[in-house]
């Protein structure tokens, strides 16, 4: 399979008032085409940071990326990918079909294909019916979905998101993982997905990253034994919880260094 | 309506003195060492006439209220609403003077927003010499204002005036546009960065309609600062129209209804235009889909 994400050696570390912070320290990493890759971690650990040197929000300090093949910026100025981040950051002021016109209307689609890309989107994350209701009418698990939506809207081939669903509570949770993983498995898209709850990382993917903070590094990669259609009552079998003993496990190890 | 007994006691003793009543203490000049509460107290029967005075320290309300309707309902009555003597004459060229002013104003500080915005020189540089413009006086600045309009041979009185009051009013709209221009997250500036929007985009379609309920607190405030600047720059002009020209000639002669009648038109006025924004202001925001 071909390499979509390709870190080696990468480093990041930010300089503050306090002295250097070590946000990532060779980190290498290779995240093939069409895989769900979480990294977990707890906080400060460097995750976000390498979703962000992805995205070209934040620039290494060392070693070298490649998203498709080309650097963060080229990726990013070639629209490959979608970024969701923890709020949905709908506009307030923009309906949900506004929302995920966003992008396109940016990107200079035309009119007819924007709507009919809305009208797809929606589709994808149940939404239907909801296109000319403000933010503030839907629930926060649907305002994710419309910000899903939102990064799907245009052709980026990787999905990149940061907890995504780390502000809401857990059936809410349960029933977007299972849309989650029906969306991955209906656009193929590769997805990097941060998170700091074990049981999601394991439910959603195919690797899992354990990442241990000062300096971010890491420290085990766990590829899933789990088929890639997954019904929510996998979390009890003896496999899922196998694997999420050994993430465990690894996140305990990462945290014996400070 | 309490204060008015004793503001004008000793207007009504004088008045009553000089038609024949006893008045304790005789005489004006002696009765200005003698505190007004004592005065009321040792004239009782006269506190009432103060009421009642053709040239009150104080109007009561009620005179000032129809003294307002003589000057405004009764001449529209009487087909002479543009009369020099109408208040709806001079409220109209104050008012004429604070939109100009407002709409300058607001230009000067939705302008000056965006280039503190976008800008780290002026975000340095402008800030401190705005908060300098408005700690000084405007009464010290206003003649100065007009003397110097008046030199480069602005002949029009409405010009110096609507910019003293552009002076006033440009400086909450600056400051609130500037908060509204900052306000959105930086997680939705990473999110037109991952688009690969352009600054005009991110500035039409996130910055611009972000600040919107800031712009209109803003104007709010503006405007109420644009009126007081125009009336403030109708004060030393020697102008014979407008509310504030109506408020020194009242001063001058002698007038408290004239001044207390000019007052309560002004901030009628302030009144109406602040209603008018926030009816703009509901209506705009709930289009937007926002509460407000």
């Amino acid at each position: 399979m071909t390499s979509v994400i390709s870190a080696q050696n990468l480093s990041l570390t930010f300089e503050t008032n306090d002295g250097p912070v070590h946000a990532l320290s060779e980190v290498t990493l290779d995240i093939a085409k069409g895989d769900f890759v979480s990294f977990i971690g707890p906080s400060g650990c460097g995750k976000t940071t390498f979703l962000r040197v992805m995205a070209d929000l934040e620039q290494p300090t060392g070693g070298t990326v490649t998203v498709n093949g080309v650097s963060p910026g080229a990726a990013r100025l070639a629209r490959s990918y979608g970024y969701v981040f923890q709020a949905a950051g709908l506009y307030p002021w923009r309906t949900i079909a506004g929302n995920i016109r966003l992008p396109l209307e940016i990107m200079g689609y035309s009119r007819a294909d924007q709507m009919q890309r809305v009208a797809k989107v929606l589709d994808l994350v149940d939404l239907n019916g909801f296109e000319k209701k403000f933010p503030w009418q839907l629930s926060g698990g649907m305002q994710q979905r419309a910000s899903i939506a939102r990064a799907l809207a245009f052709d980026a081939d990787i999905l990149l998101m940061d907890e995504p669903f780390g502000a809401l509570d857990e059936i809410v949770r349960d029933h977007l993982n299972e849309q989650l993983l029906q969306l991955w498995a209906k656009t193929q898209k590769t997805i990097a997905f941060v998170t700091h709850s074990i049981p999601e990382a394991v439910y959603l993917s195919t690797h899992i990253v354990v990442m241990s903070p000062r300096p971010g590094r890491v420290t085990d990669v766990i590829t899933s034994p789990l088929p890639r259609e997954r019904p929510l009552e996998i979390r009890d079998t003896p496999e899922f919880l196998s694997i999420a003993h050994r993430v465990r496990e690894g996140l305990r190890a990462g945290h014996s260094y400070d | 309506m309490l204060a008015v007994g004793p503001m004008n006691i000793r207007g009504a003793l004088d008045v009553a003195e000089r038609s024949g009543a006893e008045i304790v203490p005789e005489g004006s000049v002696p009765r200005r060492d003698v505190r007004v509460w004592r005065l009321m107290l040792d004239n009782p029967d006269h506190v009432a006439q103060g009421y009642d005075l053709k040239r009150p320290r104080l109007p009561t309300p009620q005179q000032v209220w129809s003294e307002l309707w003589k000057t405004t309902g009764a001449m529209v009555e009487r087909g002479r609403t543009w009369s020099k003597r109408s208040l709806i004459y001079h409220s109209w060229i104050t008012l004429n003077s604070t939109l100009w002013g407002f709409l300058l104003g607001t230009s000067i500080g939705i302008l000056g927003a965006i280039a503190i915005t976008y800008s780290r020189v002026a975000d340095m540089s402008v800030m401190p010499w705005a908060i300098i413009s408005q700690t000084v006086p405007i009464v010290a600045l206003a003649p100065m204002i007009i003397v110097l309009s008046n030199q480069v041979g602005i002949e029009e009185r409405a010009v110096p005036k609507a910019i003293i009051s552009a002076y006033l009013c440009y400086f909450p709209v600056l400051v609130g546009m500037v908060k509204g221009l900052r306000s959105p997250a930086p997680a939705q500036l990473d999110l037109l960065k991952t688009y690969n929007a352009s600054g005009t985009q991110s500035f039409l379609k996130l910055r611009l309609p972000a600040s919107v309920p800031f712009l209109f607190t803003s104007l709010k405030v503006g405007i109420a600062a644009a009126l007081v600047g125009t009336i403030v720059g109708e004060l030393p002009t020697g102008a014979i129209s407008g509310l504030g020209a109506r408020i020194l000639i009242g001063d001058q002669f002698g007038n408290p209804f004239a001044i207390w009648s000019a007052l309560f038109a002004a901030a009628i006025l302030a009144g109406v235009m602040v209603t008018c924004l926030d009816v703009l202001q509901r209506v705009v925001l709930s289009r937007m889909g926002m509460r407000s």
